[in-house]
């Protein structure tokens, strides 16, 4: 294999299980030398583990790697960084404080005790002239913008010698125009020769412009691929979404009521700071859910925290049963708003307070007549934590024990008990069956949907397009920081929703 | 007025002279503080490391005769004061903080338990370079009569600088002060670059108290450190843990010290005390200065709990 030579990688029949859970079935692709391939899936479709088992972070169940012609076995990263592969991760992993020349340097294998800058400046800089970008390589990473340091992490494979690149998804952090830019230099430098790539993406976009060849997994199956030239946006959507049929599972009783939760015209910054979240009306009546699907990073996070208080928003109007609503307890109390935000542990509880006292967080403070207490009520308290556990079938040792100590699904009941006891006149539900088995996820399913055949106005916020097909009254899709589509469900059009989900109209 | 007399300009060559003298002990501490915090952790018991170095070189100094034993054993015992702090931190749920405070009350207890019998012996002193030896003006020649050790320290700080720069394990150091997940991904074992510049640093306290009881003020006894090991902690944070700055920092500091001596030596006598808080008033309103509400301290090592 000569020094210029790219170098494909294939995995065969690639299985990895956790536990009972099959995370990859069979899954064979083939990247082939010099060439730019997408890996296209929803979340939890299994692209990361995939990747993963190629760079050595896990060991497959079974199921074998191909490098260049020669079945090879990875059993760390070490090993993956020795056949020449490298992973420019989601997240950066370059050190701040340090300059770029400064973290190029230290990453490699064979630093000298007493570093030479002169020389190694030198040789950095007839590194640089073979790239077709440049990074300020003098100045603390953190100093860079985010798209320069994208850049800096992908120079820095390439400057450890790194042939094959595993991007995932490279672009979630830069702005549209960084991601041409970025992405119009891999294609490059993958064209020119040497370099192959494999991009873990959800953008139809970035994938019809930039890529050579497609696989699409689904439930962690390889479900179809080929050439991106052969292929179109509607033909991928249909892979990566599925065959999805609309299952009415739970009884509906239809009384639609008045509007309880109202926007108009909201504007507030997305978390990376560069994009604008702009919703210019949504309405929930009550009776009703309100499903709002998207691809993940389109700004369903930050709607969720708009709504909850946790983030500013410049102008704009949130109206809660005709008054306007600030998130405030007090607010939200008088309401009756409710919260299921995703990930509750971190999000909705206290990690090391008990299950009881964390059952008990909406209404420690008031006595029975919406009076503040002083002294708490410590036996109420606990008979309805007993109760509540036994009523939404949390398994827990003791209603005393930490919360952080109950499974990711009994965390999900205990809250949801919390949150659906009492009058709840608006349920706001971020991701709730996120990383739940089926019997959990069946359960609280029927929950949110008995919730809102008892009058609750629901907004339903998820990244499942199956669970907001089965839940929804009404479809809303979120891309680029708006509502982009909107139908109720009677009448809608998966390949419509998936289209609108893609970006792409 | 005759050539003994020279009035007011006493009191700039007392200031001079006064921040080569009193900044050595900063110099010492506030460079190994500077390593130490540079690793991502923080020890507060250097002012314990530096008290019982203190003791120990004085006792080594007095029972061997020569000063320079002195150093090495408050080094050594220094060290072993340090990886104590590295070693207890490195254990799961531990908190620098609390265990440099922890550190701080064992290491001068100890000292003035172990120091007891050497209050009253007399050990020899640090040799010091006449650099004065051209003036015939005593105020003056008093002010060049210069440690070695504060050269010594003046030298470290630059090789201390040049090291994050340019040496491989000034790099690791900086590596595992920002990011413990980047050094993990580098193969890096934190805890370990960690345990060894705190050893490294408590060994360079321990230098900074032998010279307190082996030159200036130069006897053993129990208020020897007027807080100097926790005033590092401060100096290394306005000096944005740049090992050159702690050496200007600790100048600045050691002037503003010999201010009240000064004055007295020139017949001020009123607010002769409040001349004293001079250093500290200094170094509260420097870090008020030099800081910001709005934004993070630049230059501040990522993993530091402080400021984290």
């Amino acid at each position: 294999m000569s020094a210029l030579a790219p170098v494909g990688v294939e995995t065969v029949g690639m299985t990895m299980k956790f536990g009972a859970f099959v995370a990859l079935d069979n899954v064979s692709i083939q990247v082939r030398p010099g060439s730019f391939h997408a890996l296209l899936g929803e979340n939890g479709a299994g692209k990361s583990t995939l990747v993963k088992c190629m760079m050595g972070f896990y060991h497959p169940t079974s199921g074998q790697l191909i490098v260049g012609d020669r079945e090879v076995s990875i059993d760390d990263p070490r090993a993956a960084h020795a056949h020449g592969l490298g992973m420019v991760y989601q997240h950066f992993t370059l050190v701040p404080s340090l300059t770029g020349a400064e973290n190029l340097v230290i990453n490699r294998p064979d630093v000298p005790p007493v570093i030479d800058w002169a020389a190694e400046g030198k040789a950095l800089a007839a590194f640089m002239e073979t790239m077709p970008f440049s990074v300020p390589l003098d100045v603390p990473v953190n100093r860079l913008s985010a798209g320069e340091k994208q850049k800096l992490e992908l120079l820095k494979q390439l400057y450890l010698g790194r042939k094959f690149l595993i991007l995932d998804e490279p672009t979630s952090v830069l702005t549209p125009a960084e991601a041409d830019e970025l992405l119009g230099m891999v294609r490059e430098m993958t064209v020119s020769g040497g370099l192959t790539v494999l991009m873990i993406t959800h953008k139809f976009r970035e994938v019809t412009a930039y890529a050579d060849e497609v696989s699409v997994l689904r439930r962690g199956r390889y479900v179809g691929g080929g050439k991106v030239s052969e292929l179109s946006h509607a033909d991928m959507a249909a892979l990566m979404i599925g065959e999805k049929t609309l299952s009415q599972k739970a009884a509906r009783n239809d009384a639609l009521g008045n509007v309880v939760l109202s926007l108009r015209d909201v504007q507030a910054v997305d978390r990376s700071g560069l994009k604008q979240i702009s919703l210019e009306a949504l309405d929930v009546r009550s009776g009703e859910i309100v499903g709002v699907a998207g691809v993940s990073g389109n700004g369903q996070a930050e709607l969720m925290e708009i709504l909850a208080g946790q983030r500013p928003y410049q102008a704009g109007a949130i109206q809660v049963k005709g008054q306007a609503y600030d998130a405030s307890r007090t607010q939200a109390r008088a309401a009756h708003v409710r919260y299921l935000p995703e990930e509750p542990l971190h999000n909705a509880c206290a990690p090391r307070m008990s299950v009881a006292q964390n059952i008990a967080f909406r209404d420690f403070d008031e006595d029975g007549q919406g009076k503040p207490r002083f002294w708490l009520d410590n036996g109420a308290m606990r008979a309805k934590a007993r109760d509540l556990v036994a009523a939404y079938n949390v398994k827990t040792t003791s209603i005393d024990s930490p919360i952080a100590a109950l499974s990711g699904g009994n965390v999900q009941r205990a809250v949801l008990a919390r949150e659906l006891t009492g009058q709840v006149d608006l349920l706001v539900i971020s991701n709730p069956c996120f990383g739940l088995d089926f019997s959990a996820v069946a359960e609280i399913r029927a929950r949110i949907m008995a919730a809102r055949n008892s009058g609750t106005a629901v907004l339903l916020i998820s990244e499942d397009l199956d669970e907001i097909l089965e839940l929804s009254d009404r479809v809303l899709v979120m891309s680029e920081g708006r509502i982009a589509f909107e139908t109720p469900i009677g009448t809608a059009d998966i390949g419509e929703i998936g289209k609108h989900m893609a970006g792409h109209a | 007025m005759n050539g003994f007399d020279i009035g007011w300009w006493g009191v700039p060559i007392a200031i001079f002279g006064g921040a080569i003298r009193v900044s050595t002990p900063f110099i010492f501490v506030s460079l190994g503080e500077c390593l130490t915090e540079r690793s991502g952790r923080i020890n507060l018991g250097l002012e314990g490391t530096l008290v019982f170095g203190a003791m120990a070189g004085y006792a080594v100094a007095f029972h061997t005769g020569s000063p320079w034993a002195g150093v090495a054993a408050a080094a050594f015992a220094g060290m072993v004061f340090g990886l104590l702090h590295g070693w207890l931190c490195s254990l799961p749920k531990v908190n620098d903080i609390a265990v440099g405070i922890a550190l701080m009350l064992f290491g001068t207890g100890i000292a003035f338990f172990l120091g007891k019998p050497y209050i009253q012996p007399v050990a020899p002193d640090l040799p010091a370079i006449p650099l004065g030896w051209w003036t015939d003006i005593p105020q003056l020649e008093a002010a060049l009569r210069v440690n070695v050790l504060f050269v010594v320290g003046a030298i470290l700080a630059f090789v201390m600088a040049w090291m994050f720069k340019a040496t491989r394990i000034g790099l690791i150091v900086r590596v595992v002060g920002d990011s413990t997940d980047a050094a993990r991904a580098m193969g890096l074992d934190p805890n370990w670059v960690r345990l060894w510049s705190t050893a490294a640093g408590g060994a360079l306290a321990g230098i900074g108290g032998a010279y307190l009881s082996l030159y200036y003020p130069g006897s053993w006894n129990e208020g020897i450190s007027s807080g100097q090991g926790l005033m590092a902690v401060a100096l290394v944070i306005f000096a944005r843990w740049n090992p050159i700055n702690c050496l200007w920092a600790a100048l600045l500091f050691g002037g503003a010290g010999a201010l009240g001596p000064a004055l007295q030596s020139v017949g001020v006598s009123e607010g002769y005390y409040l001349f004293f808080a001079a250093p500290y008033v200094l170094t509260l309103g420097l870090l008020v200065a030099t800081s910001s509400p709005t934004q993070a301290i630049s230059g501040a090592p990522g993993e530091l709990s402080i400021t984290k």
